[in-house]
């Protein structure tokens, strides 16, 4: 019995409570894998597109900020767990989201593209141009998403990863034949690991999928809190007003993101 | 080579000092597990070899599930369904504050858990193995249930339990590299950082496997070190 | 509370995944029975090296199960997996590159190697199980040395091994749940599709019963196997 007692105390003292709702302290979650939006640097910190504006906002709100990884799978549902208040992963505003979670207004597009091997076969993008080939995307995306319903009926075999990285490293090896995933990020990647390899093979037109790929990137929070939203939302644009955003944007892209 | 080993070097350039800190993270993990753990599968053992039947059938019942479940979902349903459980809780309870699973927390609780299921099988063989007749005594002697449990079962548990806890530690150690999947920064974790960012893959896995290896050496030269002080007691049969 | 019942068993989101849960058993099932097996035959070579006189197979074989043991499967799959892609030129030029290409092969290849060194050592407590006696009786009726091991003292050290060997084949089928980290659809796989899509927390359920019941099914029909082959072994 006093076992049980004691293992009890324990859990209650690990697992401790957080107070906020008055928002001095901001909880932001990002995936950490996902340059130039967010990653790891090899001094072990997390940086970003993502991460320097989770940080300009909350300096804008004038609350406290604390930036914590999550893996893509588990943004969601450790946010609807309280595990933090906001997640800044560039994470676009879609229906089958906002059924989960509500989200700030945008802070950037996301325009979406294939990649493909230098030497490839392949000429389009269409399902009928794909069908009998393999394509890869991160698991729990808007990318993963439209290729599941799309174009796996059409024939092409949808490969799921659980970070983008991991996908790109098998298209470099030639384990995918295109990697489908957001145009800049891809556009970095090609910048760097992907240079000698890759291509872009061809853009998707978003507002044809709008369904699927919906607004732009937004700050996502639980549904409860809506004064955190609208504060998110207000310093968005005020961040955008005084160049902040700018400022931001130019160290981390050479064109237009917003 | 020194490609290979600028790469491990400490320091903003090099990962060395990001895999100290992962291994760090999996030895706290797996030391702290393990009392918690085993205490737990002391408990189920003997709630299996109760005459209270209900005692009987959830022992039997929880070593069941977590034996049968991979230790991944397991820990997917702790961490994810934990918070939840804790959150409706808390809503309950009238506690508006917020309670969180951390993920260290979850890998705690998940690997404890299944830790005790595997330990209780080793408890109840240890404690088939020590004859009803030390029992008897101590009580012949005058000692509480509790006292002859404290003072002349449980020194002899652990005497002949050791070898199949020391599997069970073993198991243990190699299970924490599950949590890299919660996010919980460990040596499997910071190895797969690593190799996002160097794209070494075949190197990094290695060097985190060789880790891992040590891990299991050191831990397998400490059991042997207790099992021979444990039994220091047991005199030798003449051959 | 009446939101929790209903919300017990979502109908919509068994119809829209229940087929490819099925999908997920057989993938699990399929990449677990075939490495058991081809495990089970590394592993004989391997417990016999661990038990042979000559000292360099000895400390081969020796090194070779240290490592599988030693070190996580879930390194174990991310080293073969990602780091055959690193050498993909490599096995391209011996004509590999078409098996490594294949995610499931490299699931297939890991868990086989694993397996082995965990099945050669419970295969080495039963060969060293089975009396000298009987080895020597085998050699005095003039039985070659490798029919006395495969007609006499392997199949005794098979009985002795059959439990332990259960127990492995019940680690394999949960430490499978990993290969859904590699993109393949086993049970694991599948339920962290669904729940990505609907994020509802009872696919993790599904899975635990599947689990449940794949764990129960085998240790069961392990258990008949058993029996029928240790008849002779009952007292009449």
């Amino acid at each position: 019995m006093r076992l049980t007692i004691a293992v009890a105390a324990m859990l209650l003292a690990l697992t401790g409570a957080a107070s906020a709702k008055e928002w001095k302290e901001i909880r932001i979650a990002t995936e950490g894998a996902y340059p130039p939006f967010n990653f790891v640097g090899s001094n072990g910190e997390l940086q970003g597109f993502d991460v320097d504006i989770a940080k300009a906002l909350c300096d804008k709100i004038g609350a406290k900020c604390t930036v914590v990884a999550q893996d893509w799978d588990g943004l969601i549902p450790a946010l609807l767990a309280s595990k933090y208040d906001a997640i800044a992963a560039s994470m676009s505003i879609t229906e089958e989201r906002k059924q989960q979670v509500d989200f700030t207004e945008r802070y950037a597009s996301a325009p979406v593209s294939f990649v493909a091997p230098k030497d490839t076969k392949l000429t389009g993008v269409t399902p009928a141009d794909l069908k009998g080939k393999i394509v890869g995307a991160q698991s729990s995306t808007t990318h993963a998403t439209m290729l599941e319903d799309v174009y796996g009926p059409e024939g092409v075999t949808v490969k799921l990863y659980p970070t983008l990285d991991e996908a790109n490293a098998d298209l470099k090896s030639g384990r995918v034949d295109t990697v489908f995933a957001d145009k800049i990020v891809l556009l970095d990647w090609l910048k760097k690991d992907g240079a000698d390899c890759c291509k872009i093979l061809g853009d998707v037109d978003d507002k044809q999928y709008a369904r699927y790929f919906g607004e732009g990137i937004g700050l996502a929070v639980r549904k409860g809190d809506q004064d955190l939203k609208e504060l998110l939302s207000k310093a968005i644009a005020d961040i955008r007003a005084d160049g902040t955003y700018d400022t931001i944007a130019k160290k981390y892209f050479d064109f237009e993101i917003y | 080579m020194s490609y290979y080993l600028d790469l491990l070097s400490f320091g903003p350039d090099g990962w060395g000092d990001e895999l100290a800190q992962g291994a760090l993270v999996t030895i706290a993990l797996a030391v702290l597990t393990l009392p918690f753990g085993l205490m737990l599968g002391l408990l189920v053992a003997l709630g299996q070899r109760s005459a209270n039947r209900l005692a009987r059938n959830a022992a039997i019942a929880f070593t069941t599930v977590f034996r049968g479940l991979p230790e991944l979902l397991t820990l997917f349903i702790v961490y994810y369904g934990g918070q939840l459980l804790l959150q409706k809780l808390a809503s309950v309870v009238g506690y508006g504050a917020q309670v969180q699973v951390n993920s260290f927390l979850a890998g705690f609780v998940a690997l404890g858990l299944v830790l005790a299921a595997f330990s209780s099988e080793v408890w109840v063989g240890a404690l088939n193995a020590i004859p009803n007749g030390q029992r008897e005594a101590a009580r012949a002697l005058g000692l509480s249930a509790r006292l002859s449990f404290r003072l002349v079962v449980l020194p002899q548990l652990v005497r002949v339990a050791l070898p199949g806890l020391g599997n069970n530690w073993l198991v243990l150690l190699k299970d924490t590299s599950l949590v890299s999947t919660i996010a919980l920064a460990d040596l499997m974790r910071q190895t797969n950082i690593a190799v996002g960012s160097t794209k070494e893959p075949l190197f990094f896995y290695l060097v985190a496997c060789l880790v891992y290896l040590f891990f299991s050496m050191l831990s397998g030269g400490a059991l042997g070190w207790l099992e021979a002080r444990t039994s220091r007691g047991q005199a030798r049969r003449p051959a | 509370m009446s939101d929790i019942l209903g919300s017990l068993i979502n109908l919509d989101l068994m119809a829209r995944y229940g087929p490819r849960f099925l999908d997920g058993v057989l993938v699990t099932l399929q990449l677990v029975g075939i490495s058991f097996i081809l495990g089970g035959l590394l592993a004989v070579p391997v417990a016999l090296a661990r038990l042979s006189k000559n000292s360099v197979p000895r400390a081969l074989a020796y090194s070779y199960v240290y490592f599988f043991r030693g070190t996580p499967l879930l390194a174990q799959v991310f080293l073969v997996y990602y780091g055959a892609g690193q050498l993909r030129d490599a096995f391209e030029a011996v004509g590999l590159w078409t098996l490594f290409r294949d995610a499931w092969f490299c699931a297939l290849l890991t868990f086989t190697l694993n397996t082995a060194a965990y099945q050669a050592e419970i295969l080495r407590g039963g060969i060293r199980a089975v009396p000298g006696g009987q080895r020597e009786a085998a050699f005095a009726l003039g039985l070659p040395r490798w029919l006395t091991f495969g007609k006499v003292v392997l199949p005794q050290a098979l009985v002795t091994a059959l439990r332990p060997l259960g127990n492995e084949l019940i680690l394999m089928i949960k430490a499978s749940a990993i290969v859904s980290l590699i993109t393949i659809y086993d049970v694991m796989g599948v339920t962290r599709l669904a729940f990505s899509r609907s994020f509802d927390f009872q696919v993790y359920l599904w899975a635990a019963a599947l689990y449940l019941i794949l764990v129960e099914g085998v240790r069961r029909l392990w258990a008949v196997a058993e029996r029928r082959l240790t008849r002779h072994l009952k007292p009449a």
